[in-house]
């Protein structure tokens, strides 16, 4: 079961606390009506589902109902930082220890 | 291929089974292949063997990173129904399910599929309203289901908790006599074996890096082992879709997830038939070693582990007590995840893609091995042809841009 | 009856407290401290059961979590009894009643043996998969047969009278195992100020010094055990857990321990809970859980009387019990020569100590040749003789490369034979965490892999077996855990104070590297040489494994059922996995690694659920006039984790009879619902209404305070997911309604778009379905009733449809709605929560004289659907749009904003004509109920598979019209107004029924409106 740092609570919480809702940076088109049906499927649908580094969004929903990023390696399961919504990580090669 | 029989059995035990044959061979990788199919679990060899028997393609090859029917054929609960609810999911289970009733003479094998019974609660008045919608779908589409109540369940399953007392009583559930389960390893030896006589090479421990194109059409793998050469390669890896997927810059609507199951210690036989609730989010069977086979929800998150939460485990496990009280005091013997893909439909993927000469299979979700022989059976059809099988063309990748989704989500709920 | 085994003095039982307890029906006596399998050998008890496959008499083999084969049915009733504890874990209380789990018609006399025996030959692995094809239709009867052998325990037939708990911990330094190594962890972790928690599974806390014959600065190990506990357990600190199982360790150094806190009581009526799941999130984790001995696979190894040799050390050592009269040991190593010692100095005969190696001048050897005991190198027992209990070895020399046996065997009587081919390290819990275990040649074993897990090991776990070595181990361990853990807040400590006391070691001579003995016959004829005892797997099953082609291990272990017992392999993985290796010509490393998954030994379900089960297992939700409901005799329905009243029955009706009464009350007088469970959230901010408009698909630009309005989100898939009425209270207020079941998803929903999509936005939403009670009055005198109870002025020109006042009702402040889901006036009183009943109960008082008649959630979906209202999740689901529903008044044309759901509308699947929609059904027969559920197709007499075009979605036979009504999708629905469906029913009748619009009663809406 992950441990997860609440970067506005600032404190590890359990998982069961969390949820997750999935990758993270995803942009809502600002003019859904100029993109194409391909284009705005891949914004409904299509995932890079990486194996490694992953960077997602979860929500401490049984706490500060707060969305947030993570970046975590889907392999191993290591959280290698949270962040707020609006910022950008820090991590995104998977040298980086 | 030697034939497998119990007299054949009795023979062998004269010359102290010294002499039984490899089940298949382990071939040196050839340089050109008319296809390599990428994945030898399940699915996968069962393309490989319909391709040859139906489609008359014996010169290919099913490479596996792993050892054969290692990834979810390994991991799965072994379930076998086809009550899904639309009718392209219904068509392609059931016609899975036709193909497993005589898959264990057809492969001179025993999968041990015993046909014992689906039961799928229902524990609210929208689960009864569901579950009569699925079952007069299921009857309509030839599919056997019934309606069972209260007393019926209770009739099937002595050792359920029917009572009001539960926190969710049990209102009736949905009955598929012809489902059941089977044994999971088997079914990969099986193709496997019968692929093999049939001339297919099983290249194990052979890991594809990457997918090579000329003039935008597929024309080979490389692998570990070198580069193999290939008109065609039909991708058919649960847990690795997205990363064979990305070797040619394409994107898939997948998301992976660790699944996972458990098994009790063995215990003398206490229930015959399968129960699942997607209410109580927990469902069982018992294999004929005696363990309880239990499965779970997925894990929320992306994982590629084979492991997941510990909560998951304490849920389910109070979801069975919740349903069977009397199991209170037997015990959990192990369990583990496999890694599995899945689609916003609930609903996989058999599809040609924009890339001449690459197939994929993949995003069965939770429910993938009660479709493995059919499932390799329209695959080999629409990567043979290169055509969409009858059964396979709603399944094309496309679905997710017009919008003609298979939405199985009351059919997939809890996996299975 | 005498204990023939037990010698007299020595061990760590209590001898003045003698317990009684059955096995098989037969009584015997132990003494406090023993475990059940130290008990039954002290009895002289040989055959514990019998194998699963071959039926054959089985022993005991370990004296720990190791125990293949006495697995046993403990306790003495239906509710109590617990299939499968091991034995040589279970410990030994008063009147326990145990019997095998296997053998018919008992273990000593098993007519199954002789079926084994004739059969065995011909149940090779995978027999199965090679016979009882034909015909396909009578699988399911051999399969019965089959699973009568299937098993060990069996389950308890009543329910379970314990509880059980869980609690949660988080610490700096947790233990795994408290033998030499995790002791001297606990202790210098403990002095560094770490708060440390070190658990483990025996009773007593001391590991293999519970055993040991080394002294420690001179004096008995106890004497160390005793001042280490003390010290420990007076460091408020440190928490010692005995008799705690780790089972799993799961990501980011989370540890879950299942303590036994009442097992050994037996089956009493105790207050607290029986077993306890602890929790601990560490900072560290310390494995020092030791190693486990490995037996040689040999011929008839499984014969009762073949022991591990440090089995037999401790059932010496630690319950004085001899497990018989005259011993043969064979080892690959110097430390197993102990047993013999042991032995010996227990006054019992050594018959001969055959060692596979050329030669060893080690201490222990030394000792034994000292003692004259007969001591044969280069040897090895090849076969073993006797049934229930071994009566001779056969001994012969082995070839310099120890795989092939030379000249002839010469027989020795003995009745005991311990085996020794080395120690595994106790990998388990470092593999759960996905770590791969590496093989290390030096110490021939697994050791834990690299991790990502803030992990520590150290002593056996990592091949380190001296004991003053482990000991040094385990101090510099905790010490570096608790530096670690302890950043910041960690004491200043000596660590002077963390000293190896003296211990006088032994030398010891290389051990040889062997695993499976050979035989004079190869290994497919010779006698059955066990590698895994519980699933009757033999070496000459794995090499014919390998032989077809099973040639990973993972294949070989699938194939034989290698390591799938409740001991997952602990005896015999490492061996099969040699045996494997070498039939293959392969290094043990190169056919695999061996992966265990938790649990390291099975835990009880009720562990796992702790108190979350009966009502707890997902605790109800209760409106605030919950009680009233129950004493008015309502009948319940689960709506999400809401108890709702479904219906009121009176005295002798029934459902429909109930139905219709509460149906014509309403429609004709007045009736009264708790509506409390919708979903109710405040929305506030300057930004509000700009959010609504988005979220919703319909505008909401105009609505003015005071008013309410119907709305309707969808994903972003254009699919719809929740409606229900939103309220203007000011100009930067709203109070948005939702369905009783997707409350926490919608408000998840919205905060999803505020807080990652428009952060811009200033707006603040906040549960409160709980904060407020709802009655919904309604009915054409529901207006009447209300002006009993309130002053404030409800007439339809003061307070007009679709609108809501604050107002005081019964004395209360309350807020009440002017909105219909019944088609009647109606008004919905809202007031906080605690004042529920009151009102209620005021509000029924005023309606008394209008018979007021309180209506369940059947009624209410009755009455909507004569309306035409769609029910969330019922009329939808999760593949309907605004549009299949023909409800395009509630989608915004106009809106600026692209909202949610607006975009997919128009993609090609949503243009086909041919979509399901919603619409109305008229039976043929104005009696006929349609079953819900129901499918629709358009030409009767169809052969399957059929062309079906939709389903009844809602469907009720109403009081009001007199004729039974339906809503459901159909294919094209909308332009069909008039048309024939049918519905080929489960009975095989096939029923016919007229699409209609899904407005059946007062399609103007004028009864709400007056």
């Amino acid at each position: 079961m992950l441990h997860i740092h609440c970067p506005y609570c600032e404190e590890y919480r359990e998982e069961e606390e969390f949820s997750v809702v999935g990758e993270a940076h995803i942009i809502r088109p600002l003019a859904p009506e100029e993109l194409t049906d391909q284009e705005w499927a891949s914004y409904l649908f299509f995932r890079k589902n990486p194996r490694g580094l992953h960077h997602e969004m979860w929500a401490h929903s049984h706490g500060c109902r707060k969305f947030f990023n993570m970046t975590r390696h889907t392999v191993t399961y290591q959280i290698l930082e949270t962040y707020k919504m609006g910022q950008q990580p820090s991590i995104t090669t998977e040298d980086t220890k | 291929m030697q034939k497998y029989s119990g007299f054949g059995l009795l023979k062998h035990s004269m010359s102290h089974h010294e002499n039984w044959q490899r089940v298949w061979r382990n071939p040196a990788p050839k340089k050109h292949y008319d296809v390599v199919i990428v994945g030898g679990g399940g699915h996968g060899l069962a393309t490989a063997y319909y391709m040859a028997k139906e489609h008359g393609l014996t010169n290919i090859a099913v490479v596996e990173k792993g050892y054969l029917g290692g990834g979810n054929t390994a991991r799965n609960t072994t379930i076998v129904r086809s009550n899904y609810l639309w009718d392209e999911a219904a068509h392609l289970y059931e016609h899975s399910l036709k193909l497993w009733e005589g898959l264990a003479q057809d492969l001179n094998y025993n999968l041990m599929f015993s046909q014992r019974g689906v039961l799928n609660l229902g524990h609210s008045l929208q689960d009864m309203r569901d579950i009569e919608r699925r079952v007069n779908a299921n009857r309509l589409n030839g599919i056997d289901s019934q309606v069972l109540n209260n007393a019926q369940v209770q009739a099937k399953v002595p050792i359920l908790d029917c009572s009001k007392n539960a926190r969710y009583p049990v209102m009736g559930a949905s009955w598929q006599a012809r489902g059941g389960t089977a044994r999971h390893d088997a079914v990969a030896w099986g193709f496997a074996r019968a692929a093999d006589a049939l001339g297919v090479d099983l290249l194990q421990q052979t890991e594809v890096t990457g997918i090579r194109r000329k003039d935008g059409a597929v024309c080979g793998v490389e692998t570990n082992r070198g580069f193999i050469s290939a008109d065609k390669v039909a991708c058919v890896a649960s847990g690795n879709s997205s990363t064979l997927a990305k070797m040619v810059g394409i994107d898939l609507p997948l998301e992976s997830h660790p699944l996972q199951a458990m098994v009790s210690e063995p215990i003398k036989p206490i229930l015959d038939t399968v129960v699942m609730s997607n209410h109580v989010h927990g469902y069982l069977s018992q294999s004929d070693k005696g363990d309880l086979v239990i499965g779970a929800g997925i894990d929320s998150y992306l994982g590629y582990g084979q492991r997941g939460s510990f909560d998951v485990v304490e849920h389910t496990i109070a979801a069975i007590i919740e349903m069977f009280p009397i199991f209170s005091r037997v015990r959990l013997n192990r369990a583990w995840g496999g890694v599995v893909d899945t689609c916003p439909d609930a609903c996989p993927i058999i599809s040609k893609t924009h890339i001449k000469g690459l197939y994929f299979n993949c995003g069965w979700g939770t429910g993938g091995f009660k479709a493995t022989p059919g499932s390799g059976q329209v695959f080999a059809h629409t990567v043979a042809k290169d055509e969409p099988h009858p059964l396979a063309k709603a399944f094309n990748i496309d679905r997710f841009t017009s919008g003609k989704l298979i939405d199985e989500h009351g059919a997939a709920g809890v996996a299975h | 009856m005498k204990q023939i085994n037990r010698v007299d003095n020595g061990g760590r039982i209590n001898r003045h407290k003698t317990l009684v307890f059955t096995f098989n029906n037969k009584t015997y006596q132990g003494f406090e401290g023993d475990t059940l399998a130290s008990a039954l050998l002290a009895n002289g008890v040989d055959v514990v059961g019998r194998s699963f496959k071959y039926s054959r008499p089985r022993g005991i083999v370990t004296a720990d979590a190791q125990e293949p084969n006495a697995i046993f049915q403990v306790g003495s009733s239906q509710a109590t009894t617990i299939p499968n504890p091991r034995a040589t874990q279970t410990e030994l209380y008063k009147n326990l009643e145990c019997h095998s789990t296997n053998g018919w018609p008992n273990v000593d006399f098993d007519l199954m043996g002789t079926v084994g025996k004739i059969g065995g030959a011909a149940m090779p692995p995978g027999f199965y998969y090679k016979t009882f094809m034909f015909p396909q239709s009578m699988w399911m009867s051999y399969e019965k047969i089959i699973r009568k052998g299937a098993g060990l325990g069996c389950s308890p037939q009543l329910p379970d009278p314990d509880s059980y708990d869980k609690l949660h911990h988080h610490c700096d330094v947790m233990i795994v195992g408290a033998g030499p190594a995790g002791l001297s962890a606990a202790l210098s972790a403990a002095r560094a100020g770490a708060r440390v928690i070190i658990a483990d599974e025996q009773n007593e806390l001391g590991g293999s010094l519970l055993c040991t014959r080394q002294l420690l600065d001179g004096q008995a190990a106890q004497v160390w055990i005793d001042k280490t506990i003390s010290e420990l357990a007076q460091n408020k600190n440190v928490i010692l857990l005995p008799r705690s199982t780790v089972f799993g360790y799961f990501d980011h150094n989370y540890i879950g321990i299942n303590e036994r806190r009442s097992d050994h009581l037996g089956e009493v009526d105790h207050n607290g809970t029986r077993q306890r799941l602890h929790k601990v999130r560490a900072k560290q984790v310390i494995l020092a859980t030791g190693a486990h001995e490995r037996p040689l696979v040999y011929g008839n190894n499984d014969v009762p009387g073949c022991m591990l040799a440090s089995a037999v050390s401790t059932y010496i050592n630690r319950y004085g019990v001899v497990p018989g009269k005259t011993l043969a040991l064979m080892t690959t190593n110097d430390y197993a020569y102990k047993a013999a010692l042991d032995w010996h100095d227990a006054g019992r005969k050594v018959a001969l100590i055959v060692d596979t190696r050329a030669s060893s001048d080690g201490d222990m050897v030394k000792e034994a040749m000292q003692r004259g005991i007969n001591i044969v190198f280069g040897h090895a027992i090849i076969d073993v003789k006797g049934s229930k209990r071994v009566k001779s070895v056969e001994v012969a020399k082995l070839n310099d490369s120890a795989d092939k046996v030379l000249g002839s065997s010469v027989n020795y009587v003995c009745d005991t034979v311990a085996s020794s081919g080395g120690w595994s390290p106790v990998i388990h819990l470092s593999s759960h965490t996905g770590s791969r275990p590496v093989w290390r040649d030096d110490i021939q074993g697994f050791v834990p892999g690299e991790t990502v897990q803030a992990q520590h090991v150290c002593g056996g776990l990592q091949g380190v077996y001296n004991l003053s070595q482990t000991l040094k181990d385990g101090f510099s361990c905790g010490a570096v855990a608790a530096q670690e853990a302890c950043k910041g807040h960690g004491n200043d400590h000596d660590d002077d104070l963390n000293v190896v006391p003296q211990i006088d070691e032994l030398s010891e001579s290389a051990s040889m590297a062997l695993f499976h003995i050979p035989h004079f016959k190869p290994t497919s004829r010779a006698p059955k040489q066990f590698v895994d005892y519980q699933n009757d797997v033999t070496a000459a099953g794995i090499e014919m494994a390998n032989r077809e082609g099973f040639e990973s291990i993972e294949h070989v272990k699938r194939y034989t059922a290698l390591g799938f017992g409740t001991d997952q392999g602990k005896l015999g993985n490492i061996n099969g996995m040699a045996v494997t290796a070498k039939s293959l010509g392969k290094t043990i490393p190169e056919t695999g690694t061996t992966i265990f998954r938790p649990m390291y030994t099975p835990v009880t379900f009720g562990a796992l659920a702790g108190s979350d089960v009966k009502q707890l297992f997902d605790p109800a939700r209760f409106t605030a006039m919950h009680s009233w409901h129950l004493a008015q005799g309502a009948e319940f329905e689960d709506v999400g984790q809401w108890k709702r009243p479904w219906y009121f029955p009176q005295p002798g009706e029934t459902m429909q009879q109930s139905l219709q009464r509460e149906c014509l009350a309403t429609r004709n007088s007045v009736g009264i619902l708790d509506a409390s469970t919708l979903g109710k959230i405040d929305i506030q901010g300057k930004d509000a209404r700009e959010f609504l408009n988005r979220i919703y698909t319909n505008p909401w630009s105009q609505l003015a305070p005071g008013r309410c309005r119907y709305g309707v989100m969808c994903k972003e898939d254009g699919m719809v997911f929740d409606d229900g009425v939103t309220s203007c209270i000011d100009d930067n207020r709203f109070l948005m309604t939702t369905t009783t079941g997707g409350a926490p998803g919608v408000l998840a929903w919205l905060e999803l778009w505020h807080q990652t999509e428009w952060p811009e936005l200033e707006v603040y939403f906040s549960t409160v379905t709980d904060h407020w009670a709802t009655m919904t009055i309604s009915g054409p005198n529901s207006r009447k009733v209300l002006e009993k109870i309130t002053s404030a002025d409800v007439s339809n020109e003061a307070f007009p449809y679709m609108g809501w006042i604050p107002a005081e009702v019964a004395g209360v402040k309350a807020r009440i709605f002017r909105i219909s889901f019944t088609g009647e006036l109606s008004f919905e009183i809202n007031v906080q929560a605690n004042y529920g009943l009151h009102t209620w109960e005021a509000v029924i008082a005023a309606g008394e004289e209008f018979n007021i008649t309180p209506y369940g959630t059947e009624t209410m979906h009755i009455l909507r659907a004569e309306k035409g209202f769609i029910i969330i999740g019922q009329d939808t689901d999760g593949s309907v749009t605004p549009q299949d529903l023909d409800m395009n008044w509630v989608v915004g044309k106009k809106k600026e904003f692209s909202y949610l759901g607006k975009r997919s509308w128009t993609r090609i699947d949503n243009q086909r004509s041919d979509r399901k929609q919603l619409v109305g059904l008229k039976p043929k027969d104005p009696n006929f109920v349609l079953p819900e559920g129901a499918q629709i197709v358009f030409e009767k007499g169809q052969a399957i598979p059929m062309t079906m075009v939709g389903h009844v979605t809602s469907s009720y036979f109403s009081a009001c019209l007199g004729y039974s009504f339906a809503l459901a999708v159909v294919k094209g629905g909308i332009d069909r107004k008039g048309q024939s469906v049918f519905l080929p029913l489960a009975d095989g009748t096939t029923v016919e029924a007229e699409i209609c619009s899904s407005v059946f009663y007062d399609p103007k809406g004028e009864r709400q409106n007056v």
